[in-house]
């Protein structure tokens, strides 16, 4: 923390100089560990605000973060009802980089903050997301499709919103909370500050965070991954045992 | 408990999958199925993806087979040659399934065509095996017992040709005919995560005409080892074999198993087949009622 102040101080003398404000962010964790008892994770995201002079200008400057996991290719089904039947399903549309996980955070509703352009350019808000659609689809279908896809994710707790859940203490210091389920993937997450005023962002900054399995959790899956038979094998040896001993042990009763 | 399931990515309470393995192992137990047609259903229905389902719930099935096949082997209760029979048959089968899976996967109807063939196997073996259980529980009752049917293989299994004599079973048929029924179990294994016991026994009794004292245990002989190289197929094919998952499903089945063995033992068979029967015929009918209600969700996503 003692760094980190001083960081801070180090930035406010050099960003004093310069006409735009600079954005100092940070988060509580730089790694979360998967372990066995694994159930989520909460981040601390915080930062300050440097402004040239230190003079913290009149009228409203606001904060959003974005926290978000590792892109994935996805296909994407949609079901119907065929025949008057049966429900199956039907059509499909590919996605070549959807979020695995997308938590957006901001000092006030972000329909208050920003409009639809500023949201699209910088993937603020989960209408905003850039999944980038492939293969030649009309605009209507692919945003059918997305529309769907999104919320089966914000149902499913990996898309979220929090408007109004960062604190801004005197114009200069924010910090927000934002919590990863236990249900993302591992892999590189990114946390994404901008500072946006009259509805233009005027300062963004970007923290990496790791999410990485550890141990026992880390072994098995790189095993499973890597050395197929050898695990196969083990399954197998260890349900053959299991339902051996289990045999073995209940005779004697 | 809380436990984090590293191959499936996600929570789950250990003594809820403790648990759902114990009850299918009772049932593995009692009925001499493998009971994989309720551990896949339940566990997609408790939020674990289903590839890493089926491909966990085999080495379930393998588990809960081990102790019940070691048990009526010691009766004397497994014919060996008919089993090899069944399990190349099965290894065949298991190999053609995974081709059949990758297949109905790429066009996104596995998940219809499982439903589908559920239904339509559930209800096929389900009806016949409620009405003969039915007719022989009534005929108790009454005390006019009906007279025994001689047993007999099914006209179609004497017109194979080189027949083999099979002395545990008491047949002498051609070696194609359970061989045919162990493909078809193997491409199901696959298909369905399923050991294909619910199929076997009554093919066995009805198609084959074995006799009654080895099919349960010849048909566990077989399920052993065909979910254990199923289990190996998933393992280096759609690597969703979860062996944490495996391990808590195992500790509640193999004792399930044994408890089921043992509750067996003190009823007579023709209730067990009618409760067998019940099961059967209610998980088609909420499967096939499934189907034409309106999905929880209209949207699924696949990695690719």
């Amino acid at each position: 923390m003692k760094r980190v102040a001083a960081a801070c101080l180090a930035f406010l003398l050099i960003a004093a100089r310069d006409e735009a404000p600079v954005l100092v962010p940070d988060v509580s964790q730089r790694e979360v560990a998967i372990h066995y008892s694994f159930t989520g994770a909460e981040l601390l995201l915080f930062g300050a605000i440097l402004y040239p002079g230190g003079r913290v200008p009149d009228g409203r400057t606001d904060v959003a973060v974005v926290l978000k996991g590792p892109p994935q290719s996805i296909l994407v089904r949609e079901k119907q009802k065929l025949g008057g039947v049966i429900w199956a399903n039907a059509g499909s549309a590919q996605f070549r980089s959807a979020p695995a996980f997308y938590a957006i955070a901001a000092s006030r509703p972000l329909v208050d903050l920003i409009d639809e352009r500023t949201a699209a350019i910088y993937e603020l808000g989960l209408g905003s997301i850039h999944l980038s659609p492939a293969g030649g689809a009309d605009p209507a279908t692919a945003y059918r499709f997305e529309t769907g896809f999104v919320d089966l994710r914000s149902r499913g707790g990996l898309f979220v919103t929090q408007p109004g859940s960062i604190e801004i203490t005197r114009g200069v210091l924010y910090r927000a909370r934002l919590s990863i389920p236990p249900r993302v993937p591992d892999g590189r997450y990114t946390a994404e500050t901008f500072l946006i005023r009259d509805g233009k962002v005027i300062a963004a900054a970007t923290r990496v965070i790791s999410v990485r399995k550890q141990g026992f959790e880390r072994v098995v899956a790189g095993y499973a991954q890597n050395r197929p038979i050898a695990y196969g094998l083990f399954a197998v040896v260890l349900s053959v045992g299991f339902g051996w001993a289990a045999g073995a042990l209940f005779r004697r009763f | 408990m809380d436990m984090y399931l590293p191959v499936a990515n996600l929570s789950v309470n250990a003594l809820v999958i403790v648990l759902l393995g114990g009850g299918v192992g009772l049932l593995s137990g009692m009925f001499g199925v493998g009971g994989g047609f309720l551990t896949t259903p339940l566990l997609i229905f408790y939020g674990i993806p289903p590839t890493v389902a089926a491909a966990s719930a085999t080495t379930q099935v393998t588990g809960a087979s081990v102790s019940g096949a070691i048990a009526h082997y010691r009766r004397g209760g497994v014919d060996i040659p008919m089993g090899g029979v069944l399990v190349a048959g099965g290894v065949l089968g298991a190999v053609a399934g995974s081709a059949i899976f990758r297949l109905l996967q790429n066009l996104g109807q596995i998940d219809t065509v499982i439903n589908i063939l559920y239904v339509a196997l559930l209800l096929g073996v389900g009806i016949p095996m409620a009405r003969e259980a039915v007719a022989s529980v009534a005929a108790t009752i009454q005390g006019t017992p009906i007279a025994p049917k001689k047993r007999r293989h099914h006209p179609a299994v004497a017109a194979l040709p080189f027949r083999w004599r099979f002395y545990a079973s008491g047949l002498y048929i051609s070696p194609l005919a359970p061989l045919i029924l162990g493909f078809v179990t193997g491409i199901m294994t696959v298909l369905l995560g399923v050991g294909g016991g619910f199929i076997m026994v009554p093919a066995m009794l009805y198609i084959l005409g074995m006799a009654t004292r080895v099919v349960v245990g010849t048909s566990l002989f077989q399920i052993l080892f065909v979910t254990a190289a199923t289990t190996m197929v998933h393992a280096v094919t759609t690597k969703a074999v979860d062996i944490v998952l495996a391990f808590f499903l195992l500790l509640g089945s193999v004792v399930g198993a044994q408890v089921g063995t043992r509750i067996a033992a003190r009823f007579k068979p023709d209730y067990l087949r009618l409760v067998l029967a019940a099961l059967v015929l209610a998980v088609a009918f909420r499967l096939a009622i499934g189907l034409t209600w309106q999905p929880d969700e209209i949207y699924t996503v696949q990695l690719i």
